[in-house]
């Protein structure tokens, strides 16, 4: 399995029957084709949907249907299009079950940074400030280190999403659990040993006395 | 009865330095004559209140190259590198808002509503010179009004007294926009006559609506 198909398939599993969830862009999108459609999972793209399906058919695209990035998209039976105000009112109201959306870094307190690299890259929020205030859960999948750099640190240097305690981080390496306590170590990928864990992360883990290994859906 | 105008003279009426609003997702659902006709006249310095700024040429893009926007209300400009280089280099003025918070304020602004208050964007950055209200023990960010001399928005279906409906995702921020600016402009798709859209399919009433954007020309005359 690539990293990243470790770390979809691992979130896969995080999503309940009948829950609405919103995917975003880049790796979290590739998590829809883990799951199983009679699970009635409905997913949410900000731009205005809930029941987001796959991609067209080439030629069948239609210029009006397209998710959060602009990709084209189908809407799953069932599906209800939406204006920007409904969409963020389901976010926010506490209607939205599920975020998973990727991260630059993850700290010790369980904060997430995520949208700006201030002097570098600063592409605006978007969507990204209200979800991850606001959905019941925010799950973080994202690469553990970059280019060899730790992501999961003692403090964020980058600026907050949100002040808020993410619910869960899944890495290609592990599935960290931020609590009031700090992040507790709760799986390890396949192959990857608790000592290559807590090398790869600068903050400190909470190491239980067993990790065990990460379990897919077939 | 509406008026049907052209995309040029949508364009005539709005003037240098005003303050637009402008429907649209990264292009889908912005109303792409409008767009020209301001280009094609040379509009400079306006103040675009929008989700983003479309793609490199294309969208609101199409008036950032054309280097006729000074400043940028906006939730993401990730999708054009142009927006991103003239904040940089200080030719484009960004104040960047949280996507949910973007709608709001512009709801509150067509509403008339002083404002809402919202949990996102608290103790970050983007709060930064926004007030804090606290209410029963929880604190809340005040997201100000928003409002724009002209709102010019895409839709599916007008009718001839303006009545509105949005197809899928291009509805986005089209139908808030429609309440908050003084002069609306509608481009439709479609324009058909009254009583082909029914009440209860109405997004938009067309009390909000002041222009449509004429239909393009037929190939049957």
């Amino acid at each position: 399995m690539s990293p990243e198909e470790i770390i979809q398939r691992r979130v896969a599993r995080e999503l309940r029957p009948g829950t609405l969830v919103n995917l975003g862009i880049g790796l979290p999108t590739g998590i829809a084709r883990y799951i199983d459609p009679d699970l009635g999972i409905l997913f949410q793209s900000e731009n205005g949907i809930v029941g987001m399906g796959s991609r067209p058919p080439e030629g069948m695209e239609d210029e009006e249907l397209t998710d959060a990035g602009g990709s084209f998209i189908t809407a799953v039976p069932g599906a209800a299009t939406v204006d920007s105000t409904l969409s963020f009112g389901l976010i926010r109201g506490g209607h939205l079950d599920v975020t998973v959306l990727g991260g630059l870094e993850v700290d010790e307190k369980g904060h997430l940074a995520n949208w700006v690299v201030p002097g570098k890259m600063v592409p605006g929020m978007g969507g990204a400030m209200d979800l991850v205030a606001c959905a019941r859960r925010v799950i973080v999948a994202m690469q553990h280190t970059a280019k060899g750099r730790p992501k999961i640190v003692p403090t964020c240097t980058l600026p907050l999403t949100a002040n808020r305690r993410v619910t869960l981080v899944v890495t290609d390496l592990a599935v960290i659990e931020p609590t009031e306590d700090g992040l507790v170590l709760r799986e390890r990928a396949p192959r990857a040993a608790v000592e290559e864990i807590v090398a790869a992360t600068s903050a400190k883990l909470i190491i239980p006395d067993d990790v065990p290994e990460m379990v897919f859906l077939d | 009865m509406k008026q049907a105008i052209s995309p040029q003279q949508a364009a005539e009426m709005v003037p240098d330095g005003a303050v637009l609003m402008i429907g649209g997702f990264m292009g889908v659902g912005s109303p792409h004559r409008i767009i020209d006709a301001l280009v094609a006249a040379g509009r400079k310095n306006l103040t675009v209140i929008a989700n983003d700024t479309g793609k490199p040429d294309f969208g609101i893009g199409r008036l950032i190259r054309a280097n006729a926007i000074a400043k940028v209300v906006a939730s993401h400009i990730g999708t054009n590198p142009e927006t991103q280089k003239g904040m940089i280099e200080g030719r484009i003025d960004v104040d960047l808002v949280p996507q949910g918070t973007l709608a709001e304020r512009i709801r509150a602004g067509g509403y008339g509503l002083g404002g809402v208050l919202t949990r996102t964007g608290l103790n970050t950055i983007a709060a930064k010179g926004q007030r804090v209200i606290e209410i029963d023990g929880e604190d809340w960010l005040l997201a100000t009004p928003l409002k724009a001399e002209f709102a010019l928005i895409h839709c599916d279906r007008a009718d001839f007294v303006g009545n509105l409906t949005y197809e899928l995702t291009a509805t986005n921020f089209n139908p808030v926009m429609a309440t908050a600016g003084a002069t609306v402009i509608a481009e439709s798709r479609e324009i058909v006559p009254v009583g082909l859209i029914s009440p209860d399919n109405v997004n938009t009433p067309g009390v909000l609506v002041d222009y449509l954007i004429r239909r393009e020309a037929h190939r049957v005359a």
